[in-house]
C-alpha cells in the first residue's frame, strides 16, 4: 500500500504511450470512425484515480502529442483535453463513486465537450470538418471506458 | 465502481498549487500556442522538429504493415511473378508503342503554338515515397508518406501516382510529410473537363469521391467525362488527369449540378506515390491535347503555370473545330489504338483496363520524359524504391526522350 501511495506516474506514461499507439494504428476506414480516443479515455481515467499525480500535465502533454500526430493546430487537443481533465480531477471522487453505468455517461458526457472544443476550434482555424461522424467516437468511448477502467486498474494495482 | 480500488489512493490535500491555477496556466499556454501556429506561423520551425521526434514513433506502428507486405512479396510464388512480368511487358509494350511518335508530335506541336522549339516537360523530376501505414485523422484523407524536407519536399508540392493527381503535401517533417489527399473535404482542386474544357472545381467529398459543386444545372456534363487540371491555383501544373464522372444529377430546385467523381489515382490502397517537381517558370505542359482547344483564356493563379502561348490568337472558329474534332475523336481513337496494341491479351476487360490507365500513363510520360535535365530524375531519388517504381525511373532516365507517351498520342495522329 505505501509503495502504491508514491505517484503511479510511471505508468501513467507507459499507459499514456500504449493508448497513443492505439489510437495511430491503422484500422480499416469503417472501424478507424469508431475508434475510441484512447488517449483521452488513459489520461480521464487517471486524472480520476490519481488526481494528485498530475493528470493535467498528462492531458496537456498527451493533447500536444495528438496535435502533432494529428496535424492539428498546436495547442488543439491541448486544451481540449486539459479543459476535461481539470474537470475530472475537480469531480474525481464523485465519479469515482459512481456506478459504471453512470460513469460512462460521465465519460460520455465529457468527450462530447472535448469533441466539442475541437470543432470549435477547428473552426476558428479554418479546418472545418462538419460531419457528424465526428461524434461517434464519443459513443464508442463510453461504451469501452468500463473495460478501459478495468484494464487500467489492473495494470494500476499490478505489483 | 468500475474498476477504481478504493482507497488504492488516498488524496492528500494541500500539496502542490491547486489544479485551477494549473489549468488556467495550461488553457493560455494551449492558447498562446494556437495562436501562434494558426495566426503568425511562429511555430513552424517547432512543428518540424516535432515531426521529426514523432516520425519513428510512426514508423515503428506501421512496421507490422510493412513486413507483411515484405513477406507477402519475398515468398511470391513463381507463377504470380511470371503473370506479373507478363502484365508489365504488356504495359511497356504498350506504352512504347504510344511513345513512338511523341517525339515529333512534341515538336510539331510546338511549332504550331509558334515556338521555336518545344518546351521541355513540365515535369523536372520526381521521386517515389511510400505511404507510411499510419492514421493521421481517422474522419480526413490525410496519409503520412517516407519522404521529408531531407530529400527536398516542401510544402504544397504536388504528389500523384501512376494513374493520377493524389494531393499535395501540407505539413513536412524532416523525414516525413503529411499530404493531404484530393477527396478531403478540405481540399480543392482547379480542374477542366477535357471533353468540353470548361473549368471549374473539384471538392473532396470523403472516401474516393469528388464533387463538382460549382457547376450551373445547364452544364455540359456526362458521367464517363474526364477531369483535367486546369493549371490555376499555383500548386498542379496544367493537364494532368484526376478524376472521371460517375454521377451527374439534376435536381429541379437546386441551380446547380449534383456532380460526383471519382478519383484515377487508387486513394483508398496507396502503397506508394511520386513526388514531383515541376519547372517553376515552365509555362504549363504544352503536351496535353486539351491545351490545344483550351488556351489561355482565363487569365490567373499562379503566372508561372499559365500556358503562354506565343500569339495571342483569338478563338474564333478555327480554333474550336480542330479542337472539338480532336477530342470527339479522342475517346474513339484511342478505344482503337488500345485493341490494335493489345491483340494477344485483347479481351474486352484489358481493352478497358488499357484505357483507363492512359491518362494516367499520360501524366508517367510528362514526368519521365525529363528532357536534358532527366538525369537528375535518379539523382535526388531515393535508393530504396521497390523493383517496379526503381525499374520504371531507371527507364526514364536511360532513355530520356522515347521512353514513353501519352494518352494524347492517338488524338493528334489522326
Amino acid at each position: 500500500m505505501n509503495a502504491r501511495q508514491a505517484e503511479p506516474r510511471g505508468r501513467m506514461i507507459v499507459t499514456a504511450f500504449i493508448a497513443l499507439i492505439l489510437s495511430i494504428l491503422p484500422l480499416p476506414e469503417w472501424l478507424a470512425v469508431a475508434r475510441p480516443a484512447f488517449l483521452v479515455l488513459t489520461v480521464l481515467y487517471w486524472s480520476i484515480a490519481a488526481p494528485r499525480a498530475g493528470g493535467l500535465a498528462l492531458g496537456f502533454a498527451s493533447g500536444l502529442t495528438l496535435d502533432v500526430f494529428r496535424g492539428a493546430v498546436l495547442g488543439q487537443h491541448a486544451l481540449a483535453l486539459t479543459t476535461i481533465t481539470y474537470v475530472a480531477v475537480r469531480e474525481h471522487q464523485k465519479i469515482r463513486s459512481k456506478p459504471a453505468f453512470q460513469q460512462a455517461l460521465i465519460v460520455l458526457g465529457a468527450l462530447v465537450v472535448y469533441e466539442f472544443i475541437l470543432f470549435a476550434i477547428d473552426g476558428w482555424s479554418g479546418h472545418p470538418l462538419t460531419t457528424p461522424l465526428r461524434w461517434v467516437h464519443a459513443a464508442t468511448g463510453a461504451l469501452v471506458w468500463p473495460l478501459a477502467t478495468a484494464l487500467l486498474e489492473r495494470s494500476y494495482s499490478a505489483r | 465502481m468500475a474498476g477504481f480500488a478504493a482507497g488504492a489512493y488516498r488524496t492528500t490535500p494541500g500539496r502542490g498549487t491547486s489544479p485551477g491555477f494549473r489549468f488556467t496556466l495550461y488553457a493560455i499556454l494551449a492558447v498562446a500556442l494556437m495562436f501562434m501556429d494558426q495566426r503568425r506561423g511562429w511555430l513552424a520551425e517547432a512543428r518540424y522538429f516535432l515531426s521529426g521526434a514523432a516520425y519513428p514513433l510512426q514508423l515503428a506502428v506501421s512496421s507490422p504493415t510493412a513486413a507483411w507486405r515484405w513477406l507477402q512479396s519475398t515468398f511470391a510464388t513463381r507463377a504470380a511473378l511470371e503473370a506479373e512480368n507478363a502484365q508489365l511487358k504488356r504495359e511497356a509494350r504498350d506504352l512504347e508503342m504510344r511513345s513512338q511518335r511523341y517525339e515529333a508530335l512534341s515538336r510539331e506541336n510546338g511549332e504550331l503554338r509558334g515556338l521555336r522549339d518545344a518546351l521541355p516537360p513540365v515535369a523536372d523530376h520526381w521521386m517515389v515515397a511510400e505511404v507510411v501505414n499510419v492514421e493521421l485523422n481517422d474522419l480526413r484523407q490525410r496519409v503520412l508518406i517516407d519522404r521529408g524536407a531531407h530529400n527536398g519536399v516542401f510544402k504544397h508540392q504536388a504528389v500523384m501516382d501512376s494513374h493520377g493527381l493524389v494531393g499535395q503535401t501540407m505539413h513536412v517533417g524532416p523525414w516525413s510529410a503529411e499530404v493531404i489527399l484530393i477527396t478531403d473535404p478540405e481540399h480543392a482542386v482547379p480542374v477542366e473537363i477535357e471533353r468540353t474544357s470548361v473549368r471549374t472545381i473539384a471538392v473532396g467529398a470523403g472516401p474516393q469521391t469528388l464533387a463538382l459543386p460549382f457547376l450551373p444545372a445547364n452544364a455540359d456534363v456526362k458521367p464517363g467525362d474526364l477531369l483535367l487540371t486546369s493549371g490555376l491555383g499555383g500548386v498542379f501544373p496544367q493537364g494532368y488527369p484526376v478524376a472521371r464522372v460517375t454521377e451527374v444529377r439534376h435536381d429541379t430546385v437546386q441551380p446547380s449540378a449534383q456532380i460526383r467523381a471519382r478519383p484515377l489515382a487508387q486513394l483508398d490502397q496507396l502503397h506508394e506515390v511520386m513526388l514531383v517537381w515541376f519547372k517553376a517558370d515552365h509555362p504549363a505542359a504544352p503536351t496535353p491535347a486539351s491545351s490545344t482547344s483550351v488556351e489561355s483564356d482565363l487569365p490567373g493563379g499562379n503566372p508561372a503555370f499559365q500556358p503562354q502561348p506565343a500569339p495571342p490568337r483569338p478563338q474564333p472558329a478555327p480554333v474550336p473545330a480542330p479542337g472539338a474534332d480532336i477530342q470527339a475523336t479522342a475517346a474513339r481513337a484511342s478505344a482503337e489504338h488500345a485493341s490494335v496494341k493489345q491483340p494477344a491479351p485483347g479481351s474486352p476487360a484489358s481493352l478497358a483496363r488499357s484505357r483507363q490507365r492512359s491518362p494516367g500513363s499520360s501524366e508517367a510520360a510528362v514526368g519521365s520524359v525529363g528532357g536534358p535535365g532527366s538525369g537528375s530524375a535518379t539523382g535526388p531519388a531515393p535508393a530504396p524504391a521497390p523493383a517496379t517504381s526503381a525499374a520504371r525511373e531507371a527507364d526514364g532516365s536511360s532513355e530520356p526522350h522515347a521512353s514513353r507517351s501519352t494518352a494524347h498520342t492517338p488524338e493528334t495522329d489522326p
